[in-house]
Order: structure tokens, then C-alpha cells, then sequence
């Protein structure tokens, strides 16, 4: 089905921005892609992960077969085998002892099946989702303030606001082609004003009027004050709160305490700053508050949002162009998994689980009568529940929690106790398919079918393209066939994505009647052409809306019990693990701007790995004095939950008393940077998303007995090493290592690590504890290392560009263990005289420069000639050709 | 009336003098020259180029017959002078002529030290040590096939390369495990033996030779281990001796050379000696650097200057060894106190090494890349900490900031 060099238009799996991709696959099978100018979320633009798609498709490392135990077994045997103890456990066990954990990643119609198998038909709500992780709170809160799951607002809001307030969200680096439309927009409008709100200067404080870098955790504090300032400068749209909320009055006198003096020091900002911020807020209009995993990855994150969400309420800020309290999401499709259901506090198509009428709307739609009643376990309390045995087979799909969730190695020793692991993934080795029983081949991107929906509510068609490498299957497909061995045929006749798209757009329309926001109904019969063909929309799709609906709430009613949206009132609390004298700094930590999630894919990528190529920490310089730090050294985080080594790095960005690291490594990459295992699990009280960005630590100087460096153009296994980062790149791959004991002969290490043979080319200085060594094979490099006592080796830039040369020359060569090219001294040419080492070019140049005339003068002046004599004939031709 | 100055050695480090003599005080004497060879004076270290028929003689005579005339300079060739008098201040030569002097300058230079073996004096066997040596190889090869050079030094590799080049299958016997072991540590030796054996030598390392056998011409070679090989020619190069015969049989003082202070004079106040002949604090001398510097001393007192001494500085061997760079200086090999930093390339027969005590140079032995040699030399010489270049130091000049 390989579709040669046609266009397929299709949309960028990472972030939750649902960026529009061309992609097209070439006659040498290389695949290449590009912004799709039409599409309405980037129009042409990609970031530098999406642009880098093309290098992600290779089908090294997929997971190719079904296996059982690591044996490869027949598709048919794998799902007899899963369906079967699946039944055993439920029928011993009850429902409640299987779980789902799935993902953000999976496709509309995957999730819905999963969905559907769980709650409908197994009949526990124990299924959860990575976005669990990432947005449960901005869910929550907008269910809180809005009787449902919507996000109001929609990115041309942005680009018409007159102020955005960025609220913990680096979305240069995690939603960039987001921040490009705004600072195109800040360009064109220089009067529009950004606010960040963030504990780190981060890039996006590029384009920042006002930077807040507030104390971490203290965000309600901030945003109580803020109402209390409206409130207190009567900056109130008092028509609209009386008329379509409830509960100002609570929320107002609960932010009473937040004067500007307490919100300042709470917060650790000046009043000035604080007030610059609150006054702009109160003057702006349209202003459009876009908020992330700051905000959502707290102890605090729901409330976050409604503190948000009630000052948009009490200016009526809200359901007008350029205006909104707008959550953005990390994957792209966590809004499709929240319309399906895929939260284990959701039911399905935007219903509630604990609402008898949407239970019983559910139920006789998908004729069950085993509809789960109760919520299932989230995302920490689900491992939880497998470590303790209450929960007896897991089912993970596209995704990978040993690396992702906090307290990561309690994840890892509950799946190592779980009676059944079954894991579908594209990926053969993750930190996750390492300890599954069974193995499911997924489709990865470019190969699945389905619609997902960005962080505006638009629905687009992610096309396969390329013909599923080995056996890899659709996850709808792989779930189907489980749930019919299981016995429920009849609920899951599906032969393509389309028809589960039917399913839940018709489900979305049941007994609706204008009652649930989400509904697209209009779709319910939509053919396969037109699925096929499906252009990017945004959801509602009814018969009201059939073009979709650009902006929600513009008739001021919401889906709560009255129709009237809810201000909440709170309470600020601080996080709820706070440091200590043990644990003196907050860890925070977070995306960077070349890698997605796990690295399965980003890391496939050269050109990605080459921004940020390890794993590291981000000190203050008072920090680093402070724990005796190095820039570029190693450093031990620890918490109480677990602990990484990382490169430190000396950062502006981060304040006294914070560190940040980044969440992308895993095993597969480093040997201890799974930052998530130091991760507090703390949660989130009614999201139960967890405090990611929060976690008390401390941090000392890792002190190997040697530091080095093997780039290779053959993969090896370094995994030996105390410390090891694996990072590839063009033509080679790079390990960065270092080790606690003395190694007996550098030599022998080395050299034992390639069975290749060529040219080995070696520096020593035993005594300094520093080798290098280099093999050339047919003139091209093959591998270099290097080691040192310390961190501060050779730069690894130029040396890695010679892994593209076709061929090393004499200076490539001889330079090759300096690490560098030589600094260009004049080039003496051919040596004439060898007792003196003057070259023909130094010769040439005194005589024509007129200083030399005779064998003599050369000798005066160069010294050549003068010692042993032999080069003087050369040196009268040299003069005579003169 | 001019003084008289008498050269005994139409050689590189006496007619050097009579360079630097000339520049300096071109009136001052009569010079007369006593050579033992039929030429002119000639760049002895040319020889092998001159062997490898790179170069012929022509091209190697610095002083031809005719500059001896223009410059007013008496010249005997084929003249050994046997007997020097002292009181009467005159020499005489085994020719027959004499000379008196005002002041003697001796640079009868060394001897090729030959072994005494069994079969030693057997047609064939030579040294390696002037130009009618050269000829005889040269001629030789026109009609034999095998060559044996004994002494895998400097000069034994030159003469075994020089041989090859005429069309001989040689072979290189040395008695230890490494080629030129006053220049070379052993992982160079090896590199280096490696190289020339990739280019058609043969070598017989630790191996003693024990007889030369043969008729009237040589024909085999027997070692201390009882093996045998063929030889048309044997070569010994296992060295040279000061040639202090007709200084001793003058009553001059005498060790293992000439004994001469820091202006190049003898015992005796008229009578001056440079070159391989001598011997100054202790050493004896086989390079050409400190030779000329002796030439300048020894010219300046001449002169009757008066100012300059001479004093032994460290030398580096820096050499094109059959087409080979090396570059070799001071304590090469180190001590248990002293620390290395090596740089090998092997399959492009590149090997450097420094040696250092305290973050100073004290040796150096660079195979094959010998560009940053006088580099390093002038780092010993002047004592500079490298603790700042140490990482870089190896790869050269152009890698270490100023």
C-alpha cells in the first residue's frame, strides 16, 4: 500500500497542536514531509520534531510479531491466549482485577473500542490514559466550572487577543508552532501583550512582557489575587455573572486573603511585578489565558484551572472572539480520548459515569447490561493496584509508564508482580515491553487509520501511508478480536476504523438533544469517501453545527445541572511534598524542544538527538556553588522515591533552589536519567494527575574515576558502564560514559568493543588517566574514543562530522585524536630542510619576498642548510627557479 | 711574515674551521691541508645518498681541488701524515712531505670499528665509512647478489638500504631486539623495522655474529647459534672510534679521543683539535651539529680572538633514515620517574613520545612525523612547563593556542 511519491495528507503525532502533514514516500523508500498549507491548526508550519517525522519511520527496533514470553506466536494464539486469561481472571476475580492503560496516542477509534471493552462489556471503569498525566486537572476543572469536558477557545483567539497570559507553559518548546502563531501575530500586532507565568525563564520568555517566575506551586495564590483585585477595582461583568454563574460571592471572599502584599511574598515576586501583571489583566479585554502541565501537573491542578476559569467568568471573558481560558494538550489525541470515555472517572462521548441517565443511555446503546457503575482506578492508584495484586492482568497500549509516571519503579516492580502484562506497542524495546508476557505488534504512525482531536477540538484524519511493517496491526482491530474471544462478538463486528467512527459519533448524538456538548452527530453516516477524505473540523457537528463550531459557550449556557457555569471557590494550598533539609530544592521537570515523550520515536532522529543530546539538569550558578557542582560534570539527584544521574548544566533559567530536568530518557538511552522514578506521586485530589513538576531533592557532585566518550558507526552495548547515555546520530551513534573503577588498560576496553578491523590509531598520557584511540577502516572512520579524568574532553562536534566524510585526508587523520582540526598554522609545505623542519613553502616565501638571495641568507634566516647540508642543492634549484 | 696553520684531515669538522677561519680572519695564515683520500672534501653523510644513487659525487664535494687554489690553501691529498714533531713544529706524512706549523689542527676524524673475527680480512668485507666504500659497493653489486650488513644502526641501515636500491638482497644483523637503540625506543625500532622489512630487507635480529667464512671472498656469515647465512658482501657498521692514533704517538694527551678544553686545544698550546677525533668533557662526538659549533670555537681562538667557548649542548638526532623521518632527543626512553604521552598511528608508521619529569620535556622520539621535533627540542632546551598543552602538546604546534 506503500503509496509512491503521492501526497498524503495526514497529521503530526506528537503534540496536542494537530499540525496538517504532507507526507510523501519516495521511490528509494525514504519518506519525506512537510507542513500542509490547508490545514487550519499550522497552516504549512511544522516544528522541528514534524519536520523530522521522515527519520522516524525506519523499522529498526519495531515490534514486528506477536509474542508470548518472548517467543514470536501466531496473531491467533496471542489473542486466544489473552482473551482466555482475561475471562479466567474476571470470572475468578471479578472485573475489577483487569485494567487498561492507555494513551494519548492511540487513535480516536482505538480508544473508543478499548473504551467500550472495559467499561461496556468487562464491566469495570478500570481504564485509564497517559493523559491522566497531562490534562486530567484542565478536564476536571473545566467539568467543574462548565458541567463538561470543553475547551472554549480555539487558536485564531490567540492570534486576536490583545493579551495572552502563558501560564506553565514553555510553548516555544512544547507546542511551537502555537508560539510561532503568536509571535507572528505579536509581530504584525505589537500591542498585543504576553504574560508568562513560570518558575522558569523559559524560551518562551522570549517574547514575554511580563515574566512572573513564581514560587513553584503557589499558581492559585496568584490567580485568587487576581480576582481579588478585579473584584476590589470592580472589574466585574456583572451582568454576565449574574445572569449565567453561580458562586462569586464564595469565590471572592475565598480569595479575600490574596492581597497584592501576600500574593507577592507567597509567590516570591514584587508587588510591582505582580501588579504590572493584574493591571494589564484588568485593562485587556481580550485576553486569553493558555495554560499546560504547569498548571495541570499539581497537587493543586484542578484548582489551578477553576482560579483560572473564574477570572475569565468574572469579566466575562469567556465564549467571545479572543477571549477564554484555554488548556492546551501534550498528545495528539488526548481531546479524542476525553470525547471517547478514556478516563477511568469518564464514561463515554462526554457522559458521566456516576449520572443514572447517561448510564442508561450507554447501556442500551451498546446493548450491555454490564455497564460499569463506579469509577475505575487512575493512573498512579491503577499500578498501585497491580503492585498490590488487587488488579491481576494489565493491559498497556502506546504507551510506556515504567518511564512516565511518577515514582516510576514502583510502576516497574508492580508489572514485575503482575500475573499478566500484555503490552501493544509499535516499539520492540521500551523500559514498558521489557517486562510484558505478552507482546501485541501495533501500528505506529504513518501506517494506522483513524481521526484524533487537537487541543482545539478539531477532528482531523491521520492517514497511513506506509504498509505496516511485520504483522502490526490497528489497536481497534487487536482489541476487537480480544473482545470477540472474550464472547462479546456481537458488540464488536468491526471490519474498518470507519465503522468505529460511525459508532461514536452516533453514540455522541444518542438521546442528546442539545444536553452534551460533545456531539457529532451529523457524522454518525458518514460514508467511507467522506471519512476517507474527512477535512480537519471542529467539534460540535449536529445538525446546528454542521461546519462545526469555532468557539464553545458563545450563547453564555453551560452543561451544569442550572446551565450556569460555576465559579470555585478555593483555597490555595501548597504542594503537598514540601523540601526539607534532607530534600532542600524543588525539582521540576518537564519537555524539551527535539524530543517527544519516551524517545521512542524522537530519539530515531539525528537531527534531534543533535539539540539536546543528553540527559541533564539545570542548575542556578547559586546552586552550583552552593553543592559544589561543575558545569558539564555529573550530578546524583536524589528524592525519596528514586534518583537520576545527569549532566549538569549551568542554567539562567532556573531559580535558586530549583532545578529542572527533563522527563524524554528512559533505560533504552541512559543508564539512570528515568527522572520520573525520583518523581513524588503525589496527586491531584479529584484529577489525580500528579505533581510532576514538584518534587523535593538534593543533589551532590557524581564523582567517576574516569569520564569518556565512544562514538561509533556500528551500534554497541555500553550498558556495562556506571554511567551511559546512548544518543544517535548521522552515520554514527554516540555513548557518553564514565565509570567508578579504574579500568585495568583503556586499551584492551576498548578495542574488545569491535569485532571490525582496520587502522587503530591510539593517544596516551597513562599517568594523566588519558586515552584516545580511533579505528579507520578503508579511510573512513569507524570509531573513536576517548577518556579522560575528567569531564572536560574533546569537543564531540567535529569528530562526529567525520563519520559523514567518504573519506578521511592526512590532516582529518592526524588531527582526529586531538578532537579538533589543528589551528591552521601556515602550511610549510614539503620539508626541504628535515634537520630544521623548514618547508619548501617558508623557502619560497623568503625568497620572494626579496630577504633571500643565497644559500647563505636562507640559512641565516631559516636556519636551513646549515646543519647537515644535505638540502642546499634543493635550496640553490629553489633559489634559481626563484 | 703570515703564520702557518697546518689541517690534518680534509674532513667536515676541520675544513668547516677553515670556513669559519676564513670568514673570520681570511689573511691571518697559510693553510696547508693534508688529506688522506685522493679527493676534495666531501659531505660525508651524503654518502648514502650517493649509495641509494640518488645524488653522485660530484654533487657531495663542498671544497673542489679548485677552491683550495683560489683561496691560497695548500692541499695534499693522499697524504696521511704519520709523524708530528712537536719542538721542531713540523709534520711529515707517509708520502714523504713535511710542513711546519705555527698552530696544528687535528681532524683525523674516526675509524670504522670492525670486528675481529675469523674471516675478517676476507675479500668482500668492508665498512661503511668513505667514498671509495662506496664504490666498492656500488661495483660489488654490479656482480653479486647477497649482502650482509652487520649493525643495524644508523649507518648499517643506510648502507643495507643503499645496497637493495643497487639491486642486493640484503640482510640487517643486529645483535639486540632494536634497530638504532641510541635513537629509537623500542616501539619506534619495531615500527621501523616493520617499515623496512614492508620494503624488502631482511633482518636477523639477536642474532651474534660469530665467523665470516669463505675462500679468498666471503661467501657465508655464521652466528652464535649455529645458523648460517650467504653473503657475497658483509658490511660491518657497528660503529666508530676517535682516530687518536697519530695524536697519541705525538705525545698528545689522549682517552678515548683528543682531550681538548673549551677552546678545542690540546695539551700542547699550538696544537687544536675538532671533530670525531676529540674529546670534550667526557664525550666523544658523531654528529654533525656539535661539529661545526667546535668549528666556530675552534676558528674564533684561531683567530686569536680569544672570546668563544665551546660547550657541549644537548643535541637531537633529526634524520631522513632510507627515506624515514625521525626525530630523537635527550631521555628518550624515561624512568620510573617520568611519565609518557605516545601518539601511534602504526598502519601510516607514525609514533610520537614524550617524555616528561614535572611537566617538562626531558626526551622525545618521533617516528614518521617529525614536523613538531625541533618544537619539542627547543621545549627541552629551554625547560618550559607544558602542564597548560599537555592534552595537545602530542598533535603538534597548530593544536596548542599561543
Amino acid at each position: 500500500m506503500n503509496a509512491l511519491n503521492k501526497v498524503t495528507k495526514t497529521t503530526c503525532p506528537y503534540c496536542g497542536v494537530g499540525c496538517g502533514v504532507e507526507a510523501t514516500v519516495h521511490d528509494n523508500g525514504e519518506v519525506t514531509v512537510k507542513g500542509d498549507k490547508s490545514h487550519p491548526s499550522n497552516f504549512g508550519r511544522l516544528c522541528s520534531k514534524g519536520s523530522a517525522l521522515g527519520d522516524t519511520v525506519s523499522s529498526d527496533n519495531r515490534l514486528l510479531y506477536p509474542q508470548i514470553n518472548g517467543q514470536r506466536v501466531g496473531w491467533d494464539t496471542a489473542l486466544d491466549t489473552i482473551s482466555q486469561k482475561l475471562s479466567d481472571i474476571v470470572e475468578e476475580h471479578g472485573p475489577d482485577a483487569v485494567a487498561f492503560y492507555v494513551s494519548g496516542q492511540l487513535l480516536t477509534e482505538d480508544y473508543y473500542v478499548a473504551n467500550k471493552l472495559m467499561k461496556g462489556f468487562i464491566g469495570s471503569a478500570n481504564i485509564d490514559t497517559n493523559s491522566r498525566l497531562c490534562m486530567s486537572s484542565a478536564v476536571a476543572g473545566y467539568k467543574r466550572a462548565f458541567g463538561v469536558d470543553a475547551v472554549p477557545c480555539n487558536y485564531e483567539d490567540l492570534e486576536q487577543a490583545d493579551l495572552i497570559v502563558i501560564e506553565g507553559s514553555n510553548t516555544a518548546w512544547c507546542h511551537p508552532v502555537v508560539f510561532q502563531r503568536i509571535v507572528k501575530a505579536k509581530q504584525e500586532r505589537p500591542e498585543l501583550k504576553v504574560v508568562v507565568i513560570d518558575p522558569r525563564k523559559t524560551a518562551t520568555c522570549d517574547i514575554a512582557d511580563i515574566h512572573l517566575p513564581l514560587r513553584s506551586g503557589t499558581d492559585t495564590t496568584l490567580f485568587n489575587g487576581l480576582l481579588h483585585y478585579l473584584a476590589e477595582n470592580d472589574v466585574i461583568d456583572h451582568d454576565f455573572v449574574s445572569a449565567h454563574t453561580d458562586g462569586f460571592e464564595a469565590a471572592t471572599t475565598a480569595a479575600k486573603q490574596q492581597t497584592l502584599s501576600v500574593v507577592a511574598e507567597q509567590c516570591d515576586l514584587t508587588e510591582a511585578d505582580v501588579l504590572a501583571f493584574y493591571k494589564l489583566f484588568a485593562d485587556t479585554e481580550k485576553v486569553v489565558t493558555l495554560y499546560s502541565q504547569g498548571v495541570n501537573q499539581s497537587s493543586s491542578g484542578t484548582d489551578n484551572s477553576n482560579s483560572i476559569i473564574n477570572c475569565h467568568l468574572a469579566t466575562g471573558r469567556i465564549g467571545k472572539p479572543a477571549m477564554g481560558p484555554f488548556s492546551i494538550t501534550g498528545q495528539p489525541n488526548a481531546m479524542g480520548g476525553r470525547e471517547v470515555g478514556g478516563l477511568a472517572n469518564q464514561l463515554a462521548a462526554h457522559m458521566d459515569i456516576h449520572n443514572p441517565q447517561h448510564h442508561d443511555i450507554v447501556s442500551r446503546f451498546w446493548k450491555t447490561d454490564n455497564l460499569a457503575t463506579e469509577q475505575g482506578a487512575k493512573a498512579v492508584d491503577l499500578f498501585r493496584d497491580v503492585e498490590s495484586g488487587k488488579i491481576k492482568a494489565v493491559w498497556v497500549m502506546a504507551t510506556n509508564p515504567v518511564v512516565s509516571l511518577p515514582d516510576a519503579d514502583q510502576v516497574k516492580n508492580a508489572l514485575e508482580k503482575c500475573e499478566l502484562v500484555i503490552v501493544s506497542d509499535c516499539e520492540a524495546n521500551t523500559d514498558t515491553t521489557e517486562h510484558a508476557d505478552v507482546l501485541l505488534p501495533a501500528q505506529g504512525w504513518s501506517e494506522k487509520d483513524g481521526t484524533v482531536t487537537n487541543s482545539e477540538r478539531r477532528i482531523s484524519h491521520q492517514r497511513g501511508f506506509l504498509t505496516p511493517v511485520g504483522e502490526a496491526k490497528a489497536d481497534w482491530w487487536i482489541i476487537s478480536e480480544v473482545a470477540k474471544r472474550m464472547g462479546f462478538a456481537e458488540a464488536f463486528p468491526y471490519q474498518s476504523a470507519v465503522e468505529v467512527f460511525r459508532e461514536h459519533a452516533a453514540l455522541s448524538a444518542f438521546e442528546n438533544e442539545g444536553q452534551r456538548d460533545f456531539d457529532i452527530g451529523l457524522m454518525a453516516d458518514i460514508s467511507e469517501q467522506d471519512y476517507e477524505q474527512l477535512e480537519p473540523i471542529q467539534w460540535p457537528v449536529n445538525a446546528e453545527n454542521p461546519n462545526g463550531k469555532q468557539r464553545l459557550f458563545e450563547d453564555k449556557r453551560y452543561f451544569t445541572d442550572n446551565g450556569r457555569a460555576k465559579f470555585i471557590a478555593i483555597e490555595p494550598h501548597l504542594p503537598l511534598n514540601q523540601v526539607s533539609t534532607e530534600y532542600p530544592l524543588v525539582l521540576n521537570t518537564g519537555r524539551i524542544r527535539d524530543q517527544w515523550h519516551t524517545m521512542t520515536r524522537t530519539a530515531r532522529s539525528s537531527k534531534l538527538n543533535a539539540h539536546l543530546p543528553e540527559p541533564f539538569v539545570e542548575v542556578s550558578d547559586d546552586d552550583i556553588a552552593r553543592y559544589q557542582l561543575e558545569e558539564g560534570g555529573l550530578a546524583l539527584v536524589q528524592s525519596a522515591w528514586g534518583s537520576v544521574i545527569v549532566r549538569v548544566q549551568q542554567s539562567e533559567s532556573v531559580k535558586s533552589g530549583n532545578i529542572f530536568i527533563s522527563m524524554h530518557w528512559n533505560a533504552q538511552y541512559a543508564s539512570l536519567a528515568r527522572v520520573d522514578a525520583a518523581v513524588n506521586p503525589a496527586v491531584d485530589p479529584i484529577s489525580g494527575q500528579p505533581e510532576s513538576k514538584h518534587t523535593p531533592v538534593n543533589i551532590k557532585a557524581y564523582q567517576p574515576e574516569w569520564y569518556g566518550f565512544v562514538l561509533s558507526h556500528q551500534p554497541l552495548n555500553l550498558n556495562e558502564c556506571d554511567y551511559w547515555t546512548k544518543i544517535k546520530g548521522q552515520q554514527f551513534w554516540r555513548y557518553e560514559i564514565a565509570g567508578e573503577q579504574a579500568l585495568d588498560s583503556y586499551d584492551d576496553w576498548v578495542k574488545q568493543l569491535t569485532d571490525v578491523s582496520g587502522d587503530w590509531l591510539v593517544f596516551e598520557d597513562a599517568s594523566a588517566n588519558r586515552y584516545r584511540a580511533a579505528l579507520i577502516v578503508d579511510n573512513k572512520i569507524e570509531l573513536v574514543a576517548m577518556f579522560g579524568p575528567d569531564h572536560d574532553l574533546p569537543s564531540r562536534s567535529w569528530l562526529s562530522q567525520l563519520f559523514s566524510e567518504p573519506e578521511l585526508n592526512d590532516e582529518m587523520r592526524n588531527a582526529l585524536l586531538a578532537g579538533r582540526p589543528g589551528a591552521g598554522l601556515p602550511d610549510v609545505g614539503p620539508i626541504v630542510c628535515a634537520c630544521f623542519g623548514v618547508g619548501e613553502n617558508t623557502i619560497k616565501d623568503a625568497i620572494s619576498c626579496g630577504k633571500a638571495k643565497s644559500v647563505d641568507d636562507l640559512g641565516q634566516q631559516l636556519k636551513a642548510g646549515t646543519n647537515c647540508g644535505s638540502c642546499i642543492p634543493e635550496l640553490k634549484k629553489l633559489l634559481q627557479s626563484a | 711574515m703570515k703564520q702557518k696553520l697546518v689541517l690534518i684531515g680534509n674532513g667536515m669538522a676541520g675544513m668547516r674551521t677553515i670556513d669559519e677561519l676564513l670568514k673570520l680572519a681570511p689573511e691571518k695564515y697559510d693553510i696547508t691541508v693534508f688529506g688522506a683520500e685522493p679527493h676534495g672534501n666531501y659531505n660525508r653523510i651524503m654518502l648514502s645518498p650517493v649509495l641509494a644513487g640518488d645524488k653522485v659525487i660530484d654533487d657531495i664535494i663542498t671544497h673542489d681541488i679548485d677552491w683550495y687554489q683560489r683561496n691560497n690553501i695548500t692541499l695534499h691529498t693522499d697524504a696521511t701524515v704519520t709523524k708530528i714533531d712537536r719542538i721542531k713544529k713540523t709534520v711529515h706524512t707517509d708520502t714523504g712531505l713535511s710542513a711546519s706549523y705555527d698552530k696544528l689542527l687535528l681532524a683525523t676524524g674516526s675509524n670504522p670499528f670492525m670486528l675481529p673475527l675469523p674471516g675478517a680480512d676476507l675479500e668482500g668485507v668492508i665498512s661503511f665509512r668513505d667514498i671509495r666504500d662506496v664504490n666498492t659497493m656500488i661495483d660489488t653489486a654490479k656482480q653479486y647478489k647477497k649482502a650482509v650488513v652487520i649493525g643495524g644502526g644508523l649507518l648499517g641501515l643506510e648502507a643495507a638500504n643503499g645496497l637493495k636500491l643497487q639491486g642486493m638482497d640484503v640482510t640487517v644483523v643486529h645483535l639486540t631486539n632494536g634497530l638504532m637503540n641510541q635513537q629509537l625506543d623500542q616501539t619506534a625500532a619495531d615500527l621501523m623495522r616493520v617499515e623496512l622489512e614492508e620494503s624488502g630487507l631482511n633482518f636477523l635480529m639477536e642474532h651474534q655474529t660469530e665467523a665470516l667464512l669463505g675462500d679468498e671472498r666471503v661467501e657465508k656469515v655464521r652466528f652464535s647459534n649455529g645458523t648460517e647465512v650467504d653473503a657475497d658482501l658483509v658490511v660491518m657498521a657497528i660503529g666508530v672510534r676517535p682516530n687518536i692514533e697519530l695524536a697519541m704517538n705525538s705525545g698528545l694527551q689522549c682517552e678515548r679521543g683528543i682531550l681538548v678544553d673549551d677552546t678545542l686545544q690540546t695539551y700542547s698550546p699550538n696544537v687544536y683539535a675538532v671533530g670525531e677525533c676529540v674529546q670534550h668533557r667526557k664525550q666523544t662526538f658523531g654528529l654533525v651539529a656539535p661539529l661545526y659549533e667546535q668549528a666556530k670555537v675552534c676558528a674564533n681562538h684561531l683567530a686569536e680572538m680569544g672570546i668563544a667557548h665551546y660547550l657541549t649542548k644537548a643535541t637531537a638526532t633529526k634524520l631522513k633514515v632510507t627515506g624515514i623521518n625521525l626525530f630523537s632527543a635527550g631521555d628518550f626512553l624515561g624512568d620510573d620517574e617520568s611519565e609518557s604521552l605516545v601518539y601511534s598511528d602504526p598502519a601510516r608508521f607514525i609514533y610520537k613520545k614524550l617524555v616528561l619529569k614535572n611537566n617538562k620535556i626531558v626526551g622525545t622520539v618521533l617516528y614518521g612525523d617529525t614536523l613538531d621535533g625541533n618544537w619539542y627540542f627547543s621545549l627541552l632546551n629551554e625547560q618550559t612547563d607544558i602542564s597548560d598543552m599537555r592534552e595537545n602538546i602530542l598533535f603538534g604546534q597548530q593544536f596548542v593556542e599561543a
